[in-house]
C-alpha cells in the first residue's frame, strides 16, 4: 500500500509545524502551505489524498474557497476544515442541512484544538483506511 | 432579578385590581439573557394623578385607558411626548376605535392591548414590551461605555491573544509527550518559536496599554514645551540594540528652531512607533533617517527607511486596527498591527496628518505634520 498524501494549510506557522509533525507521525506524507494562495498552487501539483485547511487565512473563508476548489478538481478527496471560529464567535457550523452541504463543500469541521488521536481517527474514516 | 415599574391608569377599580392581580406574581425571564424581571405596580384613577405618578415614580411602562374622567388618555399621551417623559405607553382600547389607535400611535404609544383581554393576552403583550425595554437598556449601557464599538475590537483582540497561546500550548504538549524523544536539544526550535510568540504577545500587550491610556481619557494631556529632537534621540536609543543586530544605521537630522507645545508621552508614542517599524521592516545593512523640520505653521517629522517597502494597496489599509501586511517578507516579523492605528490617534489629537510614500522592495517614508 502506498503512503497517503496529506495537504495541510494554516497561516499560523507554528500550528502548521505542529500539525505537520503529528500527521507525519501518523505515517502519512505531508505537504504544507502557509497561505490560501500557496495551498491553491499545491492542490494542483501535489495531488493530495486528503486536505486539512484552516478556515481563516488571507480571507475569512479561505478554508471554504480551498475546499470548493479541491472538490471541483477531485470530488473524491476528503476535506477537513479546522477553525477556531466556533469557540470564539459563537458562530456555529454544522453539515446537517443539505443547503449547507451544497456550498460548504467540506466533509468535516473540527475545532482548532482537536486532539491528535481524534484527528487521526477522523482522517482514517474519511480515507476508508 | 430586575424590577420594571408599571403604572395602570384606568378609572375602573375592577380593571386596575384585575391587572395588578395578573401581573403581581408574573415573571418575565429569558434563559439566554440570564436575567429576569418582576413588576412593581402603581395605580392611578385619572390622567392627572397618572401624570403625577409618572413624574414621581418614573415607571417604565404605562398601561393607559383612553376614556378617563378628566384629561383623556390621548391627551396624557401628548403631554408625555411633549415633556419627553421616558416611558413606554401601552394603550388599552376597544377594537372599534381604529381612529383612536392611529392618533395614539402618532403620539408615541408603543402598542395596544384591545379590550376585553384575557390574562394571557396581557402577559404576552407585557412580555414583548419587557423584552424590548431590556434590549434598549442593554444597548444604552453599551453605547454609554462605548462597548458596542469595542465588541468587534475585542473579538479580534481575543483571537490575536489566543493564537500565540494556542501555539505555545501546542509546543508544550509536544514536549510533554516527548514526541521527539528524550533529548532536549531536539526541542530547541519549539522552544525558540514559543519565545518568539511570547515576545509578540508582550508587544501586543504593551500596545494595548498605550491604547487604553489614550482611550480611557484618564491620562490628562499635559501640554508643555517639548524638544522633538530630544524625544527622537530617546526613541533611537531604545531601538539601537535591535538595529545593531542587523547593522542598521539610525541617523537623526534636525533643523528645528523652536520647541513644540505638546504632551511628551504622546510625542514619544509617535516616534517609537515610526522608528521601531523603520527598523523592524528594514533590511540588513539598511538605514533609517529621521529628519525634523519646521516652517511657518507646522512641524514635520520624516522617518525614511531603506526597508522592504509596501505595495500601494497595502498602504491604503495601514491605519486600521490590527492591520498587518502578510507576505514573504513580513512572515517572520512579529507585531500587533496596532502601532500605526495608535499613531494615527495621536496625530489626530494635534490636528496633524500623516503621509506615506513607499516603494515595494526599496523603502518607506512616513511624514507626520503637526500644527504649531
Ligand atoms: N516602515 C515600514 N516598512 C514596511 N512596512 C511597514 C512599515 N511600517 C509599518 N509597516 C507595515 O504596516 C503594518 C502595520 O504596522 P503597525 O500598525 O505598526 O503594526 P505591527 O505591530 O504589525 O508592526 C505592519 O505589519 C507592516 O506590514
Amino acid at each position: 500500500m502506498n503512503t497517503k498524501k496529506i495537504l495541510i494549510a494554516d497561516d499560523d506557522q507554528d500550528l502548521l509545524l505542529q500539525m505537520e509533525l503529528y500527521v507525519k507521525k501518523m505515517g502519512f506524507e505531508v505537504e504544507t502551505a502557509d497561505s490560501q494562495k500557496e495551498a491553491e498552487e499545491k492542490l494542483n501539483n501535489f495531488n493530495p489524498d486528503l486536505c486539512i485547511f484552516d478556515l481563516m487565512m488571507e480571507n475569512k473563508d479561505s478554508g471554504f474557497i480551498l475546499s470548493y476548489k479541491s472538490k471541483k478538481k477531485n470530488p473524491e478527496v476528503p476535506v477537513i476544515i479546522i477553525s477556531a471560529v466556533t469557540a470564539e464567535t459563537g458562530m456555529n457550523f454544522s453539515l446537517e442541512t443539505d443547503a449547507n452541504h451544497t456550498w460548504m463543500k467540506a466533509d468535516l469541521f473540527l475545532e482548532k484544538n482537536v486532539r491528535a488521536e481524534q484527528l487521526h481517527r477522523e482522517m482514517n474514516k474519511l480515507m476508508r483506511l | 432579578m430586575s424590577v420594571l415599574k408599571l403604572l395602570i391608569v384606568d378609572d375602573e377599580p375592577g380593571i386596575r385590581s384585575g391587572i395588578t392581580r395578573i401581573l403581581r406574581n408574573y415573571r418575565v425571564d429569558y434563559p439566554f439573557l440570564n436575567e429576569d424581571f418582576k413588576f412593581e405596580i402603581f395605580e392611578a384613577e385619572t390622567g392627572e394623578i397618572g401624570l403625577e405618578v409618572i413624574k414621581d415614580k418614573k415607571p417604565d411602562i404605562v398601561l393607559l385607558d383612553n376614556k378617563l374622567p378628566g384629561i383623556s388618555g390621548i391627551e396624557l399621551l401628548e403631554i408625555i411626548r411633549k415633556d419627553h417623559l421616558d416611558v413606554y405607553v401601552m394603550m388599552i382600547t376597544s377594537f372599534a376605535s381604529l381612529d383612536l389607535a392611529v392618533r395614539a400611535t402618532k403620539n408615541g404609544a408603543y402598542n395596544f392591548i384591545p379590550k376585553p383581554f384575557t390574562p394571557n393576552d396581557l402577559k404576552t403583550a407585557i412580555n414583548e414590551l419587557a423584552k424590548h425595554l431590556f434590549l434598549k437598556r442593554v444597548t444604552k449601557k453599551m453605547q454609554e461605555s462605548g462597548k458596542e464599538v469595542r465588541f468587534q475590537f475585542l473579538s479580534i483582540l481575543s483571537h490575536e491573544l489566543k493564537s500565540p497561546l494556542n501555539a505555545i500550548d501546542g509546543y508544550l504538549k509536544l514536549m510533554k509527550d516527548r514526541q521527539l524523544g528524550d533529548n532536549l536539544e531536539d526541542y530547541s526550535e519549539m522552544i525558540e518559536r514559543s519565545m518568539i510568540r511570547i515576545k509578540g504577545m508582550r508587544s501586543l500587550i504593551m500596545d494595548l496599554l498605550d491604547l487604553t491610556k489614550i482611550e480611557s481619557g484618564k491620562k490628562v494631556q499635559q501640554i508643555e514645551s517639548v524638544d522633538l529632537k530630544e524625544i527622537a534621540q530617546m526613541a533611537i536609543n531604545t531601538m539601537e540594540p535591535m538595529a545593531i543586530q542587523q547593522n542598521i544605521k539610525l541617523i537623526l537630522d534636525s533643523k528645528l528652531e523652536s520647541n513644540i507645545q505638546a504632551d511628551i508621552d504622546e510625542i514619544e508614542i509617535i516616534f517609537n512607533n515610526l522608528i521601531s517599524n523603520a527598523v523592524k521592516y528594514n533590511k540588513e545593512n539598511g538605514t533609517v533617517r529621521i529628519s525634523l523640520t519646521q516652517n511657518a505653521n507646522e512641524y514635520k517629522i520624516s522617518v525614511k527607511d531603506t526597508g522592504i517597502g509596501m505595495k500601494q494597496e497595502d498602504v491604503d489599509k495601514l491605519f486600521h486596527e490590527f492591520t498587518r501586511i502578510r507576505n514573504e517578507k513580513t512572515k517572520h516579523i512579529s507585531g500587533s498591527g496596532l502601532g500605526l492605528s495608535i499613531l494615527k490617534k495621536m496625530i489626530d489629537k494635534y490636528n496633524g496628518k500623516v503621509e506615506v510614500n513607499s516603494v515595494w522592495g526599496e523603502g518607506t517614508e512616513f511624514i507626520v505634520s503637526l500644527k504649531m
